[in-house]
């Protein structure tokens, strides 16, 4: 069977005064249905516009977009990239949803979330107003926000954060959507909260049976949830692999460095953290050779400028373990044990 | 206790809120900080958590007096400066400098990096020996930056440098205390770490007191010798970093432990949370009683009744509950 989604060679440029941008470079993976794959990457690393190609939202005017978009549905199968912008605007909201980093911006403020709710159900299905916020106040109630006929009414501003939260996750699952883009859905969220939501993703995952995208920077949120993760770095997958490979064996030392630069809550050593260095590069003017060759701290067990000179190819290092980098995995392994 | 550069004795902040307009009645009052007991001693880091909401920015604002307090006494190096005027402030300013969240709102954008840090001498009248230009060049590049930077303006610096920046220009004055309010959580995780480094190594080098607030618990583990956890402006518990972390007693110090996500998927998988029930009431109206009883599992009677004292229930470790864990 076809994976539900591929990504293909996705790569997505803007271009400046100062230059082209090249935000996303040849991404590609695929995802399952039920499945959970996790993007990591800090500001920059292209994460966000991998997704926004993939609901088809970039401008295209002002956008440079090639590869495709593949997915794989009962009846048919559609590439995002080469559709036109109505045949996109039909998969939205049906076929796949999105949730935001900010519920607040991202709710309406004049209108009730009932309204909001059922409007999104309404696109998709033939029904009156009130059947609409019937079906709104079933979905209030499966995301857990109790009083769910009297809630329907109110308005965003009523709700606590992470009940607006919650609202979007009504909003975007009210037509059963068989891919869920979760962009930094709890990033705002306080952390007793931030566990609500993430729990009830896993509920409403099981119960829809849906692909799930999380992107986020948070590594502990992505051990809780993830099957699979892509580590992005200035614009490529640098290390792609099931979650326990990029934890426990991980093969590129940007990923071994995150690792190691995050302090855990479960384990107090008052030692130093060990940092990585610099900063990433400017996409406008990305190094001849690997991107993170600057920052790296096994550059030197390279023989040669290799690092500076050859951007290295993501290669499948074990089973289904690919990883960007002129050191083999064992290598790297030893390092990052040494580095310890 | 002589060696604390700072304490707080029952520290009360209230914020009135008005229906709008100005001939506007009073409406309501939040009590943002209530009665809150803390000391940071000389050359020690206490950190101070708590969701959003809880009062631990007020805390840290009402500290160096950018807030006037509603009760009670704030001792900074055994002086009583609770109700000291701006002009009585000033010369104590430079012993107490803050390190802000958004380092890209904190940077005024039409002023050099040397002209920023500049103005923290011309304010307190400082001629640093030497030369201020001198001066301003060696904290930049104390803070880890380049000291050919100084002409450039904060645009030119990503968010780790320019929290450099906020960090050199709060050092600039040779303070003893520093409240530090998120000083990392806009930063990305790689750059995070530099910074902490950062704090470490100058606290280390210059002997000074953190007071760290910051709503993520495993920066705060790392970087703190003791810890108070705040909900709703009240002290739920306050221990040595090891202490608290390793057996916390209140039920909201669980919760919150229980809650922060761990990187490692193995642990993950088996790690039993408690999730919490609900939001955080609203401080316009907090519960009565013990505060955190409308979310916690161990509620009884007494709990919506009477408010828990905080008591010490061992050296080092006080805690405001009726039905410790």
């Amino acid at each position: 069977m076809k994976p539900f989604l591929q990504v293909k060679d996705l790569c997505v440029a803007f271009p400046t005064e100062d230059g082209q941008v090249k935000a996303a470079d040849g991404i590609s993976f695929d995802l399952n249905q039920g499945e959970t794959l996790a993007i990591v990457g800090e500001s920059g690393s292209g994460k966000s516009v991998t997704n926004l190609a993939i609901m088809g939202l970039h401008n295209k005017s002002k956008t440079q977009i090639s590869g495709s978009v593949t997915l794989n549905l009962p009846n048919q199968v559609i590439d995002v990239i080469s559709s036109t912008e109505d045949e996109v605007r039909k998969l939205r909201g049906s076929t796949m949803s999105m949730i935001f980093q900010d519920p607040m911006s991202s709710l309406h403020p004049y209108y009730s979330v009932g309204d909001q709710i059922s409007e999104a159900w309404r696109l998709y299905n033939s029904g009156s107003k009130a059947d609409g916020i019937k079906r709104a106040t079933e979905m209030i109630d499966l995301v857990g926000i109790p009083d769910a006929a009297k809630r329907v009414r109110e308005f965003p501003h009523q709700f606590s954060g992470g009940m607006r939260q919650r609202v979007m996750i009504a909003m975007a699952l009210v037509n059963n959507p068989k891919l869920l883009i979760a962009d930094e859905p709890t990033t705002a969220l306080d952390v007793t909260v931030q566990s609500q939501i993430m729990q009830l993703l896993k509920d409403m995952q099981k119960e829809f049976n849906m692909a799930i995208l999380l992107v986020t920077h948070d590594l502990g949120v992505v051990a809780q949830v993830a099957d699979r993760v892509c580590v992005m770095y200035a614009g490529k997958i640098v290390e792609q692999a099931k979650i326990d490979e990029i934890y426990y064996r991980p093969a590129q030392p940007y990923t071994v460095g995150l690792l190691q630069s995050i302090p855990r809550v479960d384990q107090f050593h008052g030692k130093r953290l060990t940092a990585i260095q610099g900063q990433p590069p400017s996409l406008i003017n990305l190094p001849q050779g690997c991107s993170f060759a600057e920052r790296c701290e096994f550059k030197k067990h390279v023989t040669g400028n290799l690092c500076t000179e050859v951007a290295p190819l993501l290669e499948e290092k074990a089973d289904s373990h690919f990883a960007r980098c002129h050191l083999s995995a064992a290598q790297i392994q030893d390092l990052a044990k040494v580095a310890k | 206790m002589s060696n604390n550069i700072l304490e707080l004795e029952n520290l009360s902040k209230y914020f009135t809120t008005t229906s709008g307009g100005a001939f506007s009645r009073r409406k309501g009052v939040v009590k943002a900080v209530d009665s809150v007991n803390l000391t940071v001693a000389e050359g020690e880091t206490v950190g101070l958590v708590g969701e959003s909401g809880c009062g631990k920015t007020t805390v840290g604002r009402t500290v160096i007096k950018l807030y006037e307090p509603t009760a009670g006494k704030i001792i900074f190096e055994g002086e009583d400066i609770t109700k000291y005027s701006r002009s009585k402030m000033k010369p104590l300013r430079s012993k107490m400098q803050m390190i802000f969240q958004d380092p890209f709102a904190s940077l005024n954008p039409r002023k050099t990096v040397g002209s920023i840090i500049q103005s923290a001498y011309d304010i307190h009248g400082i001629k640093p020996a030497g030369g201020s230009e001198n001066e301003i060049r060696s904290l930049l590049e104390r803070v880890g930056l380049n000291s050919e930077h100084i002409n450039r303006f904060p645009h030119e610096f990503s968010g780790g440098q320019r929290q450099r920046i906020g960090i050199a220009r709060a050092l600039a004055l040779k303070p003893k205390l520093i409240v530090a309010d998120e000083p990392v959580s806009a930063l990305d995780v790689s750059i995070q770490a530099q910074v902490i480094n950062l704090l470490d190594d100058l606290q280390a080098e210059l002997k000074l007191s953190y007071l760290f607030i910051a709503h993520d618990l495993s920066v705060v583990q790392h970087i703190s010798d003791r810890v108070v956890v705040m909900y709703l402006g009240k002290v739920m518990e306050e221990a040595s970093t090891a202490e608290l972390f390793a057996a916390p007693r209140h039920p909201y110090t669980k919760a919150l432990l229980s809650a922060v996500p761990i990187p490692d998927p193995i642990i993950e998988r088996k790690r039993e949370r408690i999730i919490l029930k609900g939001d955080l009431p609203s401080p316009m109206n907090p519960p009565s009683g013990c505060v955190f009883n409308t979310r916690c599992w161990k509620a009884a009677d007494i709990c919506r009744t009477t408010a828990p004292q905080v008591l010490q229930i061992s050296p080092k470790h006080n805690l405001a509950c009726h039905f410790p864990e």
